[in-house]
């Protein structure tokens, strides 16, 4: 399994997280894990997901979510989850 | 299952720290190009440099994309051009359309530096070293990506002072060469003593004739990440201090390893080394000043200095050795003054000169780094300061260097702009006494007792 952390931070609105879910359901990216709080009125948003049944290019899903966050005013950052595992567990 | 604050933790690193991947650096070997025909030579060099390295450039910024990581610099390092050139060039000359051919071939597979225009002469010296070395001046006039560097010693050869001598005036004439610059030829070019050949970090890099046909090394920094994490801890003891280093240096090699490893399966080359080393950058924040600084030192330079330094290159090492088993080069702190705006503040208010930094070499991962000295220095007083960084790293078995910028036509005081990742530097004072009977010796120095081992 190819997985994939997604995080936004942002101010908080309604919809931020139907706009993301149904974009990531739109290509084949199945939600694993989702964690979201909020502090001060900003929406701090963490989601595992699994990237491997899409067929869009990783960078091209990573500057799609890029525009998307633009438009919902918020900042949208995929990742592939090896940065996090490799830096944080021995 | 990963969690929310590691999360945050490492892209806190990379957004506000200025935590990066310097650099991704593809060693070549050029031995199966040598010709002793020059055309064929330099025709056969150009071929294997673009091809090898022709998705590079590429891959660096795929990585660079999905994990949402900076990697600053795309690099290739050569096999010594003077073992290369050594049938087929007959003057200096012949040496400096070489460079200009890797330069124009790092120019079209877009990496911002290439390194390799080296000779070896730790003990002797050949004549194809000599023409080499004798064509650096035109060659860094000429090139602009191309990094030149001269192993003058070793601690199992001693030093080679006839080589000392020569790179005196030869680190001159590069800097007469490029003096509408401020000399900036000069900060192309490394003088070393205990070369490694697996180093990814220029000036001094090269791909070493014991490595293998093509290999990735890959470079790490993160000075803000060290600076951020040691803030947390002030006032604590020095076993709290160390922990944190090593800590941190542990995570920040983690990253390494996974970019080079990523690197070297997309390029189908072996990955070779990780060199994890604090290398500043004159962003604020990006400093190895304020890392000493930040152990409760007023400014750098001052009593303490050398301990507090001592101390951050040993735990970087020992977080690093513990992340990957492929950790190499030289690993630990680069004090360059010109990247650095810590360092370049305290030239500038006297709390740091030259023989301070020196001190500072003998316990850091190099050594005399990007230092702006007056245009009026002598040779034989920059051959001396080569000798004595040289005897500190023969001495000590360590990897020492010398990268001094005589700035023609400016004075104590004054400022050199290198500009981007280069910097600026004030020219800092040198101490005039003559050293001129002692480099006019010639010959070499040799071996230190300790280097027979065997």
């Amino acid at each position: 399994m190819q997985k994939s952390i997604l995080t936004v931070v942002g101010k908080d609105r309604v919809g931020i997280i139907a706009r993301i879910c149904s974009y990531l359901a739109d290509n084949d990216v199945n939600i694993l894990d989702i964690t979201q709080t909020i502090v001060d009125g900003f929406f701090n948003m963490m989601m595992i997901c699994d990237t491997t049944k899409t067929t869009k290019e990783f960078h091209l899903l990573s500057d799609e979510l890029d525009a998307l966050g633009k438009e919902l005013g918020v900042m949208i950052k995929l990742q592939r989850e090896d940065i996090f595992e490799k830096m944080q567990r021995i | 299952m990963i969690e929310f604050k590691e999360v945050s933790e490492t892209n806190e690193m990379i957004e506000k720290e200025n935590l990066d991947v310097r650099t991704i650096t593809l060693g070549i070997s050029l031995l199966d190009c040598i010709d002793s025909n020059l055309e064929v030579l330099k025709k056969n060099l150009y071929g294997k440099i673009v091809t090898t390295a022709k998705d590079l450039v590429k891959v660096g910024k795929d990585i660079e994309r999905e994990y949402a990581i900076p990697i600053v610099n795309k690099r290739i390092s050569l096999t010594p051009i003077a073992l290369i050139g050594a049938s087929a060039c007959k003057t200096p000359e012949d040496f400096v359309s070489i460079a200009e051919v890797l330069d124009k071939a790092a120019g079209k597979v877009g990496v911002n530096f290439i390194g390799g225009f080296t000779a070896l002469p730790a003990k002797g010296m050949t004549k194809s070293e000599e023409l080499l070395i004798r064509a650096i001046p035109q060659a860094m006039a000429r090139t602009e990506h191309l990094c030149a560097s001269v192993n003058v010693g070793s601690t199992k050869t001693g030093i080679n002072m006839d080589a000392v001598k020569l790179m005196g005036s030869i680190i001159r004439e590069t800097a007469e060469a490029t003096k509408e610059h401020d000399s900036i030829g000069c900060s192309k070019l490394v003088v070393l003593c205990n070369a490694p050949d697996d180093n990814p970090f220029m000036a001094g890099a090269f791909h070493g004739v014991t490595e293998t046909d093509s290999v990735i090394n890959v470079g790490v920094s993160g000075p803000g990440v060290v600076n951020q994490a040691i803030k947390a801890v002030r006032g604590a003891d020095f076993t709290t201090l160390c922990e944190t280093i090593k800590k941190t240096a542990f995570k920040v090699t983690r990253l390494g390893e996974l970019v080079g490893r990523e690197a070297s399966k997309r390029l189908g080359i072996p990955f070779g080394i990780l060199d994890l080393s604090l290398a500043p950058t004159p962003a604020i924040g990006d400093s190895i000043a304020e890392i000493l600084e930040g152990m409760g030192l007023e400014q750098v330079g001052c009593p303490g200095t050398t301990a507090a330094l001592a101390l951050l290159n040993d735990q970087v090492k020992k977080g690093g050795i513990m992340a990957s088993s492929s950790v190499g080069g030289l690993s630990g702190a680069f004090i360059p003054v010109s990247e650095d705006h810590g360092m370049i503040d305290a030239a500038q208010s006297g709390n740091l000169r030259i023989e301070k930094l020196e001190a500072m070499t003998s316990v850091c991962s190099v050594g005399l780094d990007m230092i702006a000295i007056p245009g009026d220095t002598s040779a034989s007083t920059i051959s001396g300061i080569i000798a004595d960084e040289a005897a500190i790293g023969m001495v000590n078995q360590k990897t020492t260097a010398v990268r001094v910028i005589p700035v023609i036509g400016k004075k104590v005081g004054e400022m050199a702009e290198f500009g981007g990742l280069l910097g600026y530097a004030p020219i800092m004072p040198v101490n005039n006494g003559s050293c001129e009977e002692f480099i006019a010796r010639g010959g070499r120095i040799p071996a230190p007792i300790h280097s027979f081992k065997n």
